[in-house]
């Protein structure tokens, strides 16, 4: 079996014919995991032991010809923001070095009730916050297409752990582009579902309005069946949606005449030129598969940065409020008082970018200050939302850039905060309405960096937004 | 200059956070140059604009809410389990009234 390239379907296809047992396809991946990861540091902690237990109960329900579920045996990585039940779970952060979770994520349950074999745990930034992966405390994630580059964050162990076939498909989290961002850069399919579409109960709270759970995968398929298995209503997370939930493999016919799609001319300001480049090219290929392209506005983008940073930073200054050193493994040594031992707690135990946004967020809600920035950016928001909900009445699906940029260097721009900020100014947008939203592989620059497409759709259309990935990707996305 | 070194301990002190005073100094800057950036909010007119406080969607309106049933909790070992300092039961926290 050739572990770096397997999907979904051949795993299946593989157990079911007997080529190999699930435990067998297990040790292996471990194996081939361990082997690689030390190329990029994709991964923090591996789950052996657990992935052995899922995988022996695969190989038992196939002797007794019971069937295991939809991803039985698939070796699955998920980002460490993702509780799991015993197995170490750090958030890329210092404070949880130590941190065993007692219970799991509604998804990480969904995705092992399904047969999926959790391999490991993988690296991100800390507390999912930045865009580049430099800002977890176990240091960077290597991008596999360019190792002095970085895989994009903050979700890049998952995008990387994927490109370098060390796990099939991976979970990941996503607050203003941290499953898209990194996936564009590492040459993957990433999905921000519908806000709502998968349970965050035991995904790590950064900025609650905004948080996500979706899938990264190696083609559209794989991505939308991890989907598929995820998503639907859950009891122990109160804003998961009702909805039902489509099979979304039915809707991956690749017959995408006749789409009507919008193609923002704010997000094609600021590109590089040989993004700028395969974007046309994609653009080009999709009119080629029948679709209809035209130009549409978003006309608040140009406030998404500052009205996701006051939000974001807003909602994650209270998130973090409970890593005090009371109940989360990590203490400061040595304190004189309850105040001092919170102060000190938190002081060592979060990294910079943390506290900077703490600092933010605290400003922007304290007396004062509260109406001036966070009530006006809540404001803004519903503009940047209404402005999505003018497109759609227009058109069945938008088409953009993932980011202005390729992968960048690491170190290049950890220095200036604002620099990366304003890296995200693509993918925030679709955060902040709530919309599916994903980035599906375009091409590579000259220097062979993928660059991803980024495809926003109706709340609960991701079945379309489907669709037309899988259509792009079977025609050879631009480059074909 | 939107926020000075001493608005900045205050900001801190209001977190719980104890920063150095490189820190300090690095955040005054950090967050001035944030904050000259979030003054942009100020060219939007949002006379007509409600704030957004969540996403918004088609849903019925029980949607949220799940059968009031009391279900079994963690348990007190497996609560205090990821605890720096436990005992008898319960989290231990540096003295906080002197006897």
């Amino acid at each position: 079996m050739d572990i770096p390239a397997l999907t979904i379907d051949q795993v299946q296809e593989g157990l079911r014919a007997r080529r190999f047992s699930s435990v067998e396809l297990t040790m292996a991946a471990l194996q081939f995991a361990r082997e690689e990861n030390p190329k990029t540091n994709a991964y923090l902690t591996f789950s052996e032991e657990r992935a052995l237990r899922t995988a022996r109960r695969v190989d038992e329900q196939l002797a007794r010809g019971e069937d295991p579920g939809l991803l039985a045996g698939v070796p699955i990585a998920v980002k460490d923001v993702i509780v799991t039940k015993g197995v170490r779970t750090t958030c890329g952060s210092k404070l949880l070095a130590n941190y065993v979770p007692p219970y799991d994520a509604t998804a990480v349950e969904r995705l092992e009730a399904a047969g999926g074999v959790i391999i490991g745990k993988t690296n991100c930034d800390e507390f999912a916050m930045g865009s580049s992966n430099e800002n977890s405390a176990f240091g960077p994630v290597r991008n596999p297409h360019a190792l002095d580059r970085v895989p994009g964050g903050s979700s890049g162990g998952s995008a990387a752990a994927v490109a370098q076939g060390t796990a099939v498909v991976a979970l990941g989290s996503d607050t203003g582009g941290s499953i898209r961002q990194p996936a564009s850069f590492c040459g993957v399919v990433g999905v921000t579902p519908t806000y709502g579409r998968v349970s965050r109960y035991g995904l790590t709270a950064f900025a609650s309005s905004l948080d996500h759970i979706g899938p990264f995968g190696r083609n559209v398929r794989d991505a939308a069946l991890l989907l598929n298995v995820i998503a639907g209503r859950d009891p122990l997370d109160s804003t998961s949606a009702e909805a039902p939930v489509p099979d979304y493999l039915a809707h991956l016919d690749g017959d995408i005449k006749g789409l009507k799609l919008g193609l923002p001319h704010e997000y094609l300001k600021d590109l590089t030129s040989e993004t700028g480049d395969l974007i046309s090219k994609a653009i080009d290929q999709l009119k080629r598969l029948g679709c209809e392209v035209r130009d549409i506005s978003l006309p608040a983008t140009d406030y998404a940065i500052a009205c996701y940073y006051v939000i974001a930073t807003a909602e994650a200054s209270s998130n973090l409020a409970r890593y005090d050193g009371v109940r989360y493994t990590f203490r400061a040594a040595s304190s004189e008082s309850l105040s001092d031992m919170y102060r000190k707690t938190r002081g060592e135990g979060f990294g910079a970018e943390c506290k900077r946004r703490i600092m933010l967020g605290t400003y922007v809600l304290s007396a004062g200050y509260y109406d001036a920035y966070y009530l006006k950016a809540q404001k803004v928001r519903a503009l940047i939302a209404r402005d999505f909900t003018n497109a759609f009445a227009e058109v069945d699906a938008i088409v953009a850039p993932v980011s202005p940029f390729p992968a960048f260097k690491i170190g290049e721009k950890i220095d200036d905060p604002m620099a990366m900020y304003l890296s995200d100014i693509y993918t925030i947008t679709g955060d902040l309405a709530g919309i599916p939203c994903m980035s599906v592989p375009c091409g590579k620059t000259a220097e062979g960096l993928p660059v991803g497409l980024q495809i926003l759709a109706k709340h609960f259309d991701e079945a379309r937004m489907f669709r037309l990935a899988d259509a792009f990707e079977r025609a050879g996305g631009a480059q074909n | 200059m939107k926020i000075t070194a001493e608005q900045v301990r205050y900001v801190a002190d209001l977190a719980n956070l104890h920063l150095t005073e490189d820190e300090v100094r690095k955040f005054q800057a950090d967050l001035d140059e944030i904050l000259v950036h979030f003054d942009r909010l100020n060219e939007v007119d949002t006379s007509r604009s409600d704030a957004m406080a969540q996403v918004l969607y088609e849903a019925e309106e029980t949607a949220t809410l799940r059968p009031d049933r009391p279900r079994p909790g963690l348990g007190t070992d497996l609560a205090l389990a990821n605890a720096p300092v436990a005992g008898a039961g319960y989290f231990k926290v540096p003295e906080v009234i002197k006897r």
